[in-house]
């Protein structure tokens, strides 16, 4: 059935000088409607809607607000039978309305700054405190080792460890290509090409490899640990594991922090693997490196210790990701945007802290030598 | 388009919908007549949501014909489409409410969709009326889905449902997981709005006590079609085994006493 009806119109009643409304009130003619009774003489003492042929809420709700404004009282309205069921109903609620809300725009502005930085700080805190559970619990671990979850953790291994090993590897061996361009033009000007060696492995071994990895961890695993913990939180999977006597940092927490710990680490000398591999590529095919005198400069000029900075800071890094992202997770409260935002919010956390912390740590090597 | 009987909101024929090898409806047939509330039950995979889901045009059914207030549900024309959208509300379980809306941006979003020139003001105030209507509190508007309980859930889906005024509702299981208070009360809400609003309600539901309540007929999907389709005294005395049980169980006795105590 096609709306074929009538639109709403409205004229004078000579003999009585009641309105007199014909045609179909609905909303499809919102707009008629609206305009009809806008147009409505003044001095209507009564509105006759018998002859109405449809009249659907917004009707009824346009036909109340013309009677506010003109001072009607509902009964100088005359209406079908059919519809006084309906007009009776949305008469019996009108009155409710709901309690005004006061807006100031700068001082709205204020408080949510404020709020920010309240929201800020408590997530540090609450960051921190994780930590020292997460520490805790680890240390109760190790005394009773049948806590520990080892078909998850290997699970994850897999999830977070092997199958990033594509990634990790083909981004660093990009990442690694480019430095040695850009080293080898600089370099070229003072005859120093050779020194590319020592440039890309430095930066790699020391900073590239575990940052790079780091990263791709943040978006790639922070974000996944977020939204799956944050899935069973708003189904209310991590309430059923406490009443079911189990910790759910015990269950869901530590695999994952074990998970990363073990293979950042791992995934951390791939990238340093890849990088080396990428630079000593440009440097075999673009500047007359070939890949022994690259391997035997890298032998007798690179120390050690580079490799073991670089390796020290995959733990911290570890930490950080895993922990922040089971927190978020833990922290969504039931509805999807929650989901969503912590996840956000988890990426950007891991993000930005992985990279302070290795300003930081650079800054403390550097000042002590090593 | 052809209107073949204006009596008929929804009718139904030899309706088949397969998933796989799993045939869930075959030979399916069902007619819904304009103003009345049927009430649609089955064993749990008997395929209620299905069915639901084949009027709505949510899936496209295997075989048959249906055709919703005269547009053919399978149609791709996007005029039969929007025919059917405007005139039909749906009811999901749990309200199915955007959970990034408060209640009343969720009610405004079926208005805003299909009457883009409406003036915000009118919006909100027939988004105000549809809430209150559902029976909420008018400061419920502000609220968030989350912050409602699941009752009260209910009454926003069904809000939002009722948002464009459609002479079809569609109501799936809208007194599980409520309490019988609560139940009695939703039960009590649609009856009032479809009278007053003269719906034509499919109600999908498993309460015995809303079916002796509120529904003028009883529609029994069993054996992958509807074996009948009555009012209920009949619909009890029919021969079919799962019927018996169903009526005859030691809840449904209980909740005849109560409907028809009520009914009288």
């Amino acid at each position: 059935m096609r709306d074929e009806s009538r639109p709403p119109s409205l004229a004078t009643d000579d003999a009585t000088g009641h309105l007199r409304l014909a045609g179909s009130w609905t909303l499809v003619h919102a707009a008629q409607m609206g305009e009809a009774l806008r147009g409505a003489p003044e001095g209507v003492s009564a509105v006759d809607a018998d002859e109405v042929d449809r009249l659907d809420s917004s009707g009824v709700l346009l036909l109340l607000r013309f009677a506010s404004r003109r001072g009607l009282g509902l009964e100088h309205f005359s209406f079908h039978e059919d519809h006084r069921a309906l007009v009776e109903a949305i008469e019996d609620v009108a009155d409710d309305r709901p309690k005004k809300k006061r807006e100031y725009g700068v001082i709205a502005a204020l408080a949510r700054l404020g709020f920010a930085v309240h929201d800020n700080y408590r997530e540090i805190l609450a960051l921190i405190g994780f930590l020292g559970e997460n520490l805790v619990k680890f240390a109760r671990m190790l005394a009773q080792p049948r806590r520990f979850r080892l078909t998850s953790t290997v699970y994850h291994m897999e999830q977070v460890g092997l199958d990033a090993v594509p990634l990790v590897f083909l981004l660093s061996y990009l990442v690694g290509a480019v430095i040695a361009f850009l080293g080898a033009n600089i370099l070229r000007d003072f005859g120093a090409v050779i020194y590319v060696v020592e440039l890309v492995d430095v930066a790699f071994l020391r900073e590239f490899a575990v940052l790079l990895t780091a990263i791709i961890l943040a978006g790639r695993t922070a974000s996944a640990f977020t939204a799956q913990i944050g899935a069973m939180q708003s189904r209310e999977e991590i309430d059923a594991i406490r009443t079911l006597g189990m910790d759910p940092v015990d269950l869901l927490v530590m695999p994952r922090v074990i998970a990363l710990l073990v293979t950042l680490p791992l995934l951390t000398f791939i990238a340093m693997i890849a990088g080396v591999l990428g630079g000593a590529t440009v440097g075999a095919f673009t500047l007359d490196i070939p890949p022994q005198a690259w391997l035997s400069r890298m032998e007798s000029t690179i120390e050690v210790r580079h490799f073991l900075v670089g390796l020290s800071k995959a733990p911290i890094f570890a930490v950080i990701i895993a922990l922040i992202g089971c927190l978020e997770g833990l922290q969504v409260e039931g509805t999807a945007q929650s989901v969503g935002e912590r996840t956000t919010s988890a990426v950007v956390q891991t993000i930005s802290l992985v990279i302070v912390l290795d300003a930081i740590m650079a800054l403390w090597f550097m000042q002590m030598g090593i | 388009m052809t209107i073949r009987d204006d009596d008929i909101a929804i009718r139904i024929e030899g309706l088949e919908n397969r998933f796989g090898e799993q045939v869930v409806h075959e030979n399916l047939d069902l007619s819904v007549r304009r103003g009345e509330i049927i009430g649609v039950v089955g064993g749990s995979g008997a395929g209620k949501s299905v069915l639901m889901r084949s009027i709505l045009g949510l899936r496209r059914p295997d075989a048959g014909r249906i055709e919703v207030l005269g547009a053919d549900a399978r149609s791709e024309d996007e005029a039969d489409r929007q025919h059917i959208e405007r005139n039909t509300g749906v009811l999901f379980q749990d309200g199915a409410l955007f959970s990034s809306l408060t209640v009343g941006e969720n009610v405004q979003v079926p208005l805003k969709e299909q009457h883009p020139e409406l003036p915000d003001s009118l919006r909100y105030e027939l988004a105000l009326l549809k809430v209150k209507l559902a029976g909420l509190p008018a400061d419920a508007i502000e609220k968030l889905p989350s912050q409602l309980s699941g009752g009260m859930r209910k009454r926003a889906g069904l809000a939002r449902a009722l948002a464009l005024d459609p002479p079809l509702l569609f109501l799936d299981e809208p007194t599980a997981g409520l309490d019988p208070i609560g139940a009695a009360a939703f039960d009590e809400l649609i009856l009032t709005l479809q009278r007053a609003l003269g719906l034509t309600v499919f109600l999908i539901t498993h309460d015995l006590d809303t079916l002796y309540a509120i529904c003028d007929r009883v529609a029994v999907l069993a054996d992958k079609r509807v074996v009948v389709n009555a009012p209920i005294e009949e619909v009890e005395r029919f021969d079919h085994p799962w019927v018996q049980q169903y009526f005859h169980g030691p809840r449904a006795r209980a909740a005849r006493q109560a409907g028809t105590g009520t009914a009288a």
